[in-house]
Parts: structure tokens; C-alpha cells; sequence
């Protein structure tokens, strides 16, 4: 635009004003509930292999959520948090990028965390805060993270990964620009996905990230998880806009709105996302509409705040429309599947009874990591806490054997 | 040598590390072509593109957001903040983000890359909103580092430091003092090491200690203090976190007295921190109570700003009171 207020300036003579719901936003959907493509759309490129690792990636996480939440319910790990309804919205996603891209995410996307290869065992030291945690046991249950796979630490404050990702997103493009036009030399090798839920989406953060964006054109994916609920607080209490889609638009930001219970909805949507942020050097947001069949997490009871009629309504099973789609490749045997899921839930049980019995971190984790090497005034905090903890051991029994 | 006043001194550094690092950014409200509203990064956009020194949206929190990302990444974030008064939309992404992001992430991801530049301090005719000293907020939040330069040679050191050490660092600038204080600085690279102090002049009868632009106040207040036949020994702590508590309490110590003062209101200010840890080090050595000469518990004022500030009248009375308790 060539004006100095960056803006169209189509001259009206009538007073008209734009309607607040001016924009008709259509919502990308592949797969049928019968696991068929619907007549007039076109399936994704997506090959076995990577169909085939989708599914057990969303077919563990269901069975992990759900050991996980007994085991929160037998006090064995003090809180938990299921994807249940999202799965699909998570993996697929994940799964359309490229394994060194970066994922930011909220804290109800470990689908995309295992579908990089985090492993069983370490989702359980994670969750059981023990020394093998690469979080130091620092963490409440599900704030997972790992360097080697490209998955930054999830912090419980919300929404503030979201201007992050836009200056990750742009330090990885930093390299690809021509120092002397400032344009797009080469295409980025990698690049951002953001994950966030519609509640996030109304903390200033948000704004602030996505018009940084658009404006720095950093080649972030952004994901809004549009699952109907801010814990309690349903979608219509928390906006009035055509979701959160309307808002890319505001931003000048290529958008789309997908079926996030379809997974061949999202992986195309994403994998052209990708496509958009690496070669044109700009973000891009993506709404997935799923429901949040679960609470939002074993803190929260929503039969308290939502009826049974509408949960009887929005029971669409992500994984179970994919299965069917897998079957009718041929690409799945059901009985195999049956049997598989009985052997994971016994490997899940063992590695949350390993985990469980492994010790605590030291004591030396809890001053460490501060600072990249402790300041003195810690420092001397640390000798003076060790030598209390030594003048009374039973009353510190975790560390109190330990302390060198 | 040259002859540089602050802002040139910090332009150095800055110059210094875009040179260094292909990857280090400048960014921040109008730090663009314009070069920041008080010059600061003056032809940086020019000399390393419109890429790496870059206006952004006006929004703190996204400023900060982005420096958090961009030094996750691993590359040199130096964000600026137009206004320390203007920081605290940006307080989660400093206090919740950057300092935690080490500690929660157990070491997998850091963003000690991170460095925020931000102008504080009155003096200015800036009244309530162009006039803080923010500095105490920060210095209750493990994993971040503060510092405070008094003059254009600290400036440039301490602000190299600052952008090296692998923690996220706090940079204020005193702006009252940006063009009035000027000196010899060296146009080639140095540092000076953070979480020192440094004895400015030294004395026998009570030690000052101050940082950043008050510094100037309580050396005049010494200068008159020794006509008076006291000699004072005066310290710039330099880094309010880690601060350098054994400079402070040898000399302490020697003197058996001490006078902090700062501009921020003098309830939690960082005096506090520093008279509690003295007096429990230095207990037994103490001629008279720790003072502390600071701005009152306002906000910031205009038009009495005279009668607000810890001048260095203020602070010659109170080393009286100390020397007569």
C-alpha cells in the first residue's frame, strides 16, 4: 500500500460501516466420519510410513492420557493434562514438518513431543519429577521439553510463547536474507510451529506476536487449538469475532480454518503452511476446530459447566476416523491394532513403576541453572541450607542422605 | 582513546557486537533509521541493514517476547525499551520467561543471549512516566542480572559484558546522563566484569554508595563533607544483581558507617537490600545505623522534583546525622 497510513484507501461516498462478522470462513474437511474423502476433496501426499507413525503417535497418547489420569486419580502424580478430541489437531500437525523444526507449544500437545521420539520412559521422569527428569524435576506433571528434539520447554504462564516463536522463527531466517536488498535469498530450512488454545488467544501476548509477525515477517506456523473451552470459560464468553481466524486477517497474515478432528485436514493444511513460511519468509495461522472431549485437566470438572447433551453432540473420536481411512488403505489390520494397544498399556504401567521409584534430583539441582554458574550471595545460600539439612536429616529425608 | 559521551560509549558497544556476531539484532520503538530517540543506535541500521536494527510495533510485551525467542534461537538479542518507565507490559516476559527460562527448562534451553537496554532515572522534566528507576522490581527475580553504568567508560565495558555474559542482563542507562557525562573511553573492545563494585575514592570516616547517574550526587556530597573535615569513602556498586556485597562490607568495616542512596522511592528500594545484608556482615564494626537517602514514597513528580530527588544536600545531612549519632 502506498500511503503513508499503510492502508486501502477505497473511496466510499455512502456511510456504510463493515459488519463484524464480514468475513465467511470456510473450514477445510477431508475425511467423512465413515473414514472416506469426501467427493470433492483431494487427499493429501502423505506416504504409509508417515500415516502409519500418525496413528500409533495418536493411539499412545490416547492410552498414556489415559493411565495417566488414573494415576492422578490414585494420587500417584499430583496433576495431569489429556488431549483427548485434539489428537489429531496435534500429530498431524507435527507430523507435516520438518523433525528440526521448532515446536512452542501450550502444555496439551505431547502427540506432536512423541511423534519426534520422546520417549515413554522419559515422558514418565518428567512426570514423576525424579533426577532422570531433563527438566531437573523443576516442573509440574506435563511441562515436557527437549532440545534434541526441537521442543522448547512449556512454561504455565499463557500465551507467552506466542511472540517468541515469532522471534525464534525470525533468528531462523535471519541467516537466509540478502544483507543488501533485506529479501528472501534462499529457502528457510526451518521454521516455527506455535500451538495455542482460543483462551491463550485473548492474552496480549497474542496481539503482540502475530502482528510482530506479520510485520517482521518471521516464518512462524501459528496453530490455535479452538477447542471450545478456557477451562470453564466456553469460546462465546471469551470472543465475538469469527473465531480466532477472522483475527489473521487483521493481522495480514495468510489463514485457514481446519477440521481439527481430521487428520488429513490438518497435515495438508500445515504441510502448506510449511511451504508458505520456508519459501515466502512469512507466518501463517491455522484455526483447528476440535472439541475438548476431556476436562481441561484432572484439577477441573466440566459436568459443572457443560451439559450431557452437548458433550453427547460433539463426540467425534479423531483417531477412530483415521483408523477407519488406515483400514480402508489396508494400511492397518484391526486385529493388530487391538493387540497392540493391549501391549502398550503394559509398557506404559512398567515405566510408570520404574519411574516412580527413582530418586528425587539432588540437592545441587535446586540452586543450579539459575545463572549458567551460581552467584555468590547463592552460593553461599546453598552451603548454609546444606549444613541445616545436615543438622537434621529426618527432617529432610529426600536429600538429606545425599548431600556431599 | 576518544572522547565519547554516553551515548557514544553505548553505540560502541553495540557497533562492537554487530560487528561480532552476523546473527545479533538491535531492535526496539524507533532504534531504526531514526537511531532511538535519544541516538543511541545511531547508524546501526545504516551499517548492518534494516534486518539485524529494525523499529518494532509499539508493544513492550512483544519486544520482549521476541528478544526471549530470538535468544532461545541463539543469536545476540539487544532490545531496547524507549523508557524504563514503559518496561512493565514486558514484566511477564522478563520476570516469568527470561529469568526462568534456564532454571525450568533444566538447562536444555537458555536465553542468555538476551541483553535489554533501557534509559531510567529523572532529571529530566520527565515527571511521573519519564523518570523511574525500576531497578528494585528486577532485583527480587532470580536469573536475571542488572546493571547501572555512571559514565561513558563504565558504560561501554559493563554494556559489553552485559551482552556476553550467558544470562539475560538488565542494562540502565542513567539518561540525565547521556550527553552530560563524557570522557576518554578506548574505541577498541573491553569489559569490566559484572557483580563488582568499585571504590571511586577512598576515605576513612563512612563510605557512600550509589550507582548509575547518583553517583555524581554523592561524589559532590563527599567533595563537601571533606571541607567539612570528613573523608568519605565513595563506592559505585555498579551491578544491583549480584551485587558485590564484600566490597561494601570491608569498606564498611573501615569506615563503621554507610550512606546508600538511589532515586526510586525509598521503601523496598534496593537501599534496603543492601542496609539489612551490611548490618548483619558488619554488625559489630557499626559507629551508627545504616542511612538511606532516596526518593520519597510518590510517584515520580514534576514541578517539585527539586524538593523530591535525594540531593546532595540530602545526603550531606545525613552523613552529619551519621557522624554525630
Amino acid at each position: 500500500m502506498s500511503n503513508p497510513n499503510n492502508v486501502s484507501l477505497n473511496i466510499n461516498h455512502a456511510l456504510e460501516f463493515i459488519d463484524g462478522q464480514a468475513l465467511n470462513i470456510p473450514t477445510l474437511s477431508i475425511l467423512t466420519e465413515d473414514g472416506d474423502i469426501h467427493p470433492s476433496a483431494t487427499a493429501p501426499d502423505i506416504s504409509k510410513h508417515t500415516a502409519i507413525k500418525l496413528y500409533e503417535t495418536m493411539r499412545f497418547i490416547r492410552l498414556l492420557d489415559e493411565r495417566m489420569q488414573g494415576a492422578q486419580r490414585q494420587g500417584r502424580v499430583s496433576f495431569y493434562m489429556q488431549c483427548l478430541g485434539e489428537e489429531a489437531a496435534v500429530t498431524a500437525s507435527a507430523a507435516a514438518l520438518d523433525q528440526d523444526d521448532m515446536i512452542m507449544a501450550q502444555y496439551r500437545e505431547q502427540a506432536a513431543l512423541h511423534y519426534r521420539g520422546f520417549t515413554l520412559d522419559q515422558f514418565m521422569n518428567q512426570m514423576f519429577s525424579n533426577e532422570l527428569d531433563l527438566g531437573k524435576g523443576r516442573q509440574m506433571p506435563i511441562h515436557y521439553g527437549s532440545k534434541a528434539l526441537n521442543y522448547m520447554t512449556i512454561s504455565s504462564p499463557l500465551g507467552t510463547q506466542i511472540p517468541q516463536a515469532t522471534g525464534y522463527a525470525y533468528g531462523q531466517k535471519i541467516k537466509h536474507i540478502d544483507a543488501k536488498t533485506g529479501e528472501l535469498a534462499s529457502t528457510i530450512d526451518n521454521v516455527t510451529i506455535c500451538y495455542f488454545g482460543e483462551g491463550a488467544a485473548s492474552e496480549g501476548d497474542f496481539h503482540a506476536g502475530l502482528n510482530m509477525a506479520a510485520v517482521h515477517r518471521a516464518p512462524v506456523i501459528f496453530f490455535a487449538r479452538n477447542n471450545g473451552y478456557a477451562i470453564s470459560t466456553p469460546a462465546d464468553e471469551q470472543f465475538k469475532g469469527d473465531g480466532i481466524a477472522s483475527r489473521g486477517v487483521g493481522y495480514g497474515i495468510k489463514t485457514i480454518r481446519v477440521d481439527g478432528t481430521d487428520a488429513l485436514a490438518v497435515y495438508a493444511a500445515t504441510k502448506k503452511a510449511r511451504e508458505i513460511a520456508s519459501t515466502q519468509g512469512e507466518p501463517v495461522l491455522i484455526e483447528s476446530i476440535a472439541y475438548r472431549l476431556g476436562a481441561h485437566s484432572t484439577s477441573d470438572d466440566p459436568s459443572g459447566y457443560r451439559s450431557k447433551d452437548e458433550e453427547a453432540n460433539n463426540q467425534t473420536c479423531p483417531i477412530d476416523k483415521f483408523r477407519k481411512w488406515l483400514v480402508k488403505q489396508d494400511w492397518l489390520n484391526e486385529e493388530d491394532d487391538i493387540k497392540a494397544k493391549e501391549s502398550i498399556r503394559e509398557e506404559i504401567l512398567a515405566a510408570l513403576k520404574r519411574a516412580e521409584v527413582v530418586a528425587k534430583p539432588a540437592l545441587e539441582e535446586l540452586v543450579s541453572d539459575v545463572y549458567d554458574t551460581p552467584i555468590p550471595l547463592l552460593q553461599r545460600q546453598y552451603e548454609q541450607l546444606k549444613e541445616h539439612i545436615k543438622q537434621h536429616p529426618n527432617a529432610y529425608p529426600v536429600t538429606a542422605g545425599r548431600i556431599k | 582513546m576518544a572522547k565519547m559521551n554516553m551515548l557514544h560509549a553505548i553505540n560502541s558497544a553495540l557497533d562492537i557486537t554487530m560487528d561480532e556476531h552476523p546473527q545479533a539484532c538491535i531492535f526496539g520503538e524507533d532504534v531504526g533509521y531514526f537511531g532511538g530517540v535519544f541516538r543511541a543506535t545511531s547508524g546501526l541500521q545504516e551499517k548492518y541493514g534494516k534486518h539485524r536494527v529494525f523499529n518494532t510495533p509499539l508493544t513492550e510485551q512483544g519486544i520482549l517476547g521476541f528478544a526471549n525467542g530470538l535468544a532461545a534461537f541463539g543469536a545476540p538479542a539487544l532490545a531496547e525499551i524507549q523508557f524504563a518507565d514503559y518496561i512493565f507490559p514486558a514484566f511477564d516476559q522478563i520476570v516469568n520467561e527470561a529469568a526462568k527460562f534456564r532454571y525450568r527448562s533444566g538447562n536444555e534451553f537458555n536465553v542468555g543471549n538476551l541483553t535489554i537496554r533501557t534509559p531510567y532515572g529523572g532529571g529530566i522534566a520527565g515527571g511521573l512516566y519519564h523518570s523511574q528507576s525500576p531497578e528494585a522490581y528486577f532485583a527480587h527475580t532470580p536469573g536475571l542480572k542488572v546493571v547501572v553504568p555512571r559514565n561513558p567508560y563504565q558504560a561501554k565495558g559493563l554494556l559489553r559484558a552485559a551482552i556476553k555474559d550467558d544470562n539475560p542482563v538488565i542494562f540502565f542507562e542513567p539518561k540525565r546522563l547521556y550527553r552530560a557525562s563524557t570522557g576518554e573511553v578506548p574505541e577498541e573492545d573491553y569489559s569490566i566484569e559484572l557483580g563488582t563494585a568499585e571504590v571511586v575514592q577512598e576515605g576513612t570516616d563512612i563510605t557512600l554508595l550509589a550507582w548509575g547517574a547518583q553517583m555524581e550526587i554523592i561524589e559532590a556530597a563527599a567533595q563537601q563533607a571533606s571541607e567539612q573535615g570528613i573523608s568519605c569513602e565513595v563506592i559505585d556498586l555498579r551491578s544491583i544483581l549480584p551485587w558485590d556485597v564484600e566490597t561494601i562490607a570491608k569498606s564498611v568495616i573501615k569506615t563503621g558507617r554507610l550512606i546508600v542512596s538511589h532515586e526510586a522511592p525509598i521503601t523496598n528500594g534496593f537501599g534496603a537490600e543492601i542496609a539489612a545484608t551490611i548490618q548483619q556482615a558488619c554488625f559489630l564494626h557499626l559507629e551508627s545505623p545504616i542511612l538511606r537517602v532516596c526518593g520519597l514514597d510518590t510517584p515520580y513528580p514534576l514541578a517539585l522534583e527539586k524538593e523530591y530527588v535525594p540531593d546532595a544536600l540530602k545526603v550531606l545531612a545525613a552523613i552529619k546525622q551519621s557522624m554525630d549519632f
